[in-house]
């Protein structure tokens, strides 16, 4: 699904991320840690195109080579970022947002765009899925959320859009345990053969919830050791200092 | 305009009888030309008498120059001040002969065919019943006493109410624009409401059927009485075909006793091309008066067409407990200038007013808010809240703030709040995350901005507003 080959990102002149490769394919999951500044959120920005990053090196998506394409291309391709820290628009209602979003995307797939009444009735079923209270669907988009509620509804836009490709960005930052737990479920209710996940994460916690067949421990730009889902305890117990 | 229409000699001066299609003022201010429109009229004396008191203060009056906007020299002397209907044979034919971007427009719009047709001027021969559907409607407000016609009409047929109130809130040596406009309005609206009586409609769908080409000096005045309520809606979201450059519009409402008048704009003229050549002048002045206790005048106004917009819709709040209200989008893009704002003159007690401006500046586009809170000393325990807020779009766009408060009583209160703040390049990287494309994501940021002000806006006409903001940002982010 997605091929990571020898990856260069440079930003204000700085090499991040210097010579990454990763393969994912359908129905895996991927955790990617490491300690502050290797480069991992670099790594998101740079698979959902963000502007200005300088990239060398190849990301091909389905056959696609991604560095070709928009932002809101890869993101109607199947490409779906969790944010770290999502922005809140002051005067957007969020169930308007969310219908937008979820229309761009059927719209580019070539899907009938939905009527409000059944767009309603769609999410609000996604909300209960995840314990998220109607009210807030019809609050401005994530202006005066918790932290909790902010990334309860990136877990519930991921739902709703049906991408092949999720990435959560330090999606456990900041959530208590009840919240993480929802997070987790929601990430496992969604996960199936045909979609993949890649999850950026400091610590070993979310990964207790979420189990990955895969831990990628990256450092100074480079993945350093790859390993299956033991290797993420171990970190927990030794630390990032003793690799490499 | 070309040359082989009829211009009138001084001779023949009032007495034509020529074919009235085709007839225009000659060109030049004085005394003659507002006798012609006068009589081509058929006003009484005292109109024109009025007219003349006009003319004659505004010998003593100078443009204003305090203003942000700049503009080259008019020379009055050089423009027609009065010019029937178009005849047919200088119409465009159909629409092919429209500007293609003006015509993407009204796609995006929704606008029907009929309608677009009729926003250019082109000679349709019945293409819809517009003198039934008017009539309806007329049958419907006559039946409640509402009175809503030409202002021509209402000289003719309603002057002791024209007498009354016309130039009671905007008096004839106001200043410079709204003293010419006293001297050479050309046509405009007339609307009373009669005590106790809720206007059944928004007067909207009969303006929009009836009056069009009410020429660049369009004079409006709008009568509430004791207990009355009516909606009036101005304008249209769709660009407007026009060859005049200089609008001096004047709109006077006057609410009564217990009266409310709500009063919403939609002003999308001509704003020139994208190097800023061409476009209207937009120099519009637009008071109210809250004279009865309790009344209410609210303005709202979508600012988005016209090279130059220079406005301040303003209430004067005499009656105690009266309340004003101002909601403003202006959105400036390319050369784009506006200059607007709101006058909230305090005089009985209790009296409460709220502004809330929202400004966008895109491309090398000016924007300014400039408003004066004033509360006299007898208006105790009055009340302003004021919010403006401005977007800026871009590093060449400009944005300014310019607020006069003045409170001359200690019991009284004024907030004001103020934000400006630049579109935000991680709200737009979230947007296109989630798979909007950079315009859908400027219209849905910008639409949030403004969304109390929009939400005053009548739905129908709130649908079609939403777009326009949209469209009017085109092509102004990366």
């Amino acid at each position: 699904m997605l091929k990571i080959t020898n990856l260069k990102a440079t930003i204000n002149e700085k090499l991040i991320l210097k010579g990454l490769d990763l393969n994912i394919k359908p129905g895996e999951v991927h955790a990617i840690m490491g300690p502050n500044g290797s480069g991992k959120s670099t790594l998101a920005n740079v698979l959902s195109g963000k502007n200005g990053y300088e990239i060398e090196g190849e990301i091909s998506f389905n056959g696609m080579d991604l560095n070709d394409l928009k932002i809101e291309e890869r993101a109607q391709k199947g490409i779906f970022l969790a944010f770290q820290y999502p922005l809140e628009i002051p005067g957007v209602n969020t169930n308007n947002f969310l219908r937008t979003s979820l229309n761009s995307v059927r719209k580019a797939r070539g899907e009938k765009e939905l009527d409000t009444l059944t767009f309603l009735k769609l999410i609000k079923e996604k909300a209960k899925e995840l314990n998220i209270d109607e009210k807030f669907l019809s609050r401005q988009l994530n202006v005066g959320f918790s932290g909790g509620e902010k990334k309860k509804n990136e877990i519930l836009q991921m739902k709703l859009l049906e991408p092949k490709l999720s990435i959560l960005d330090e999606t456990d930052s900041g959530l208590d345990i009840d919240a993480l737990r929802i997070v987790a479920d929601g990430v496992n209710s969604y996960k199936n053969k045909e979609n993949a996940f890649l999850i950026i994460t400091h610590y070993q916690r979310l990964l207790d919830y979420i189990k990955p067949d895969f831990i990628h421990v990256l450092s100074a730009g480079k993945i350093i050791k790859t390993g299956n889902a033991d290797l993420g305890e171990q970190l927990e117990k030794t630390g990032y200092a003793n690799l490499s | 305009m070309k040359n082989q229409d009829l211009n009138i000699n001084k001779e023949y001066k009032y007495g034509f009888t020529t074919d009235i299609e085709s007839i225009r003022a000659p060109k030049g201010l004085n005394e003659d030309t507002i006798k012609f429109i006068s009589n081509i009229k058929k006003e009484p004396k005292w109109m024109l008498d009025w007219r003349l008191t006009a003319y004659n203060r505004l010998q003593s009056l100078k443009e204003p120059n305090w203003q942000k906007p700049k503009y080259p020299k008019i020379n009055y002397q050089d423009l027609y001040y009065y010019s029937a209907p178009k005849s047919a044979s200088e119409k465009p034919k159909s629409l092919e002969e429209i500007d293609p971007k003006i015509l993407e427009t009204y796609k995006k719009l929704g606008i029907p065919l009929v309608e677009q047709q009729r926003l250019n001027g082109i000679a349709v021969d019945a293409v819809f019943d517009s003198v039934s559907v008017a009539t309806t409607f007329k049958d419907e407000l006559t039946k409640k006493g509402i009175i809503f016609c030409s202002i021509s009409e209402a000289i003719q047929k309603h002057p002791d109410l024209v007498k009354k109130y016309l130039g009671s809130v905007i008096p004839l040596s106001d200043h410079y624009f709204a003293t010419l406009n006293s001297a050479v309005f050309t046509d405009g609206s007339f609307v009373y409401i009669p005590p106790n009586t809720r206007c059944p409609m928004e007067l909207s769908t009969y303006f929009r059927i009836n009056a069009s080409e009410t020429g660049q000096f369009e004079r409006t005045l709008i009568i509430a009485d004791k207990g009355s309520y009516v909606s009036y809606l101005e304008g249209c979201t769709a660009p407007m075909r026009d060859e005049n450059q200089l609008h001096a519009a004047n709109v006077e409402l006057i609410a009564l006793d217990d009266a409310e008048i709500k009063y919403s704009t939609v002003q999308n003229w001509y704003p020139g091309d994208k190097n800023g050549v061409g476009g209207i002048y937009n120099f519009v002045t637009k008071r109210g008066a809250c004279r009865g206790k309790n009344s209410k005048i609210s303005w709202t106004q979508v600012e988005t067409g016209s090279a130059i917009t220079w406005k301040y819709p303003s209430c004067i709040l005499q009656g105690d407990n009266s309340v004003g209200e101002f909601y403003s989008i202006a959105i400036t893009n390319n050369y784009q200038k506006a200059d607007t704002g709101t006058k909230m003159i305090h005089l009985g007690k209790n009296t409460k007013s709220k502004i809330i401006s929202k400004g966008i500046s895109a491309g090398n586009a000016d924007n300014t808010y400039r408003g004066l809170v004033d509360i006299n000393k007898k208006a105790t325990n009055s009340r302003n809240y004021t919010q403006c807020d401005s977007l800026l779009m871009g590093n060449k766009c400009g944005a300014h703030t310019v607020p006069y408060i003045k409170n001359k009583n200690s019991t009284s209160t004024i907030e004001h709040e103020a934000t400006t703040t630049k579109i935000n390049e991680e709200q737009l990287y979230y947007c296109n995350q989630r798979g909007l494309d950079q315009e859908e994501a400027v219209s849905l940021i910008v639409n949030g901005f403004c969304k109390e002000v929009l939400q005053q806006l009548p739905m129908e006409f709130a649908v079609e507003a939403q777009k326009l903001v949209a469209i009017s940002l085109e092509g102004s982010v990366g």
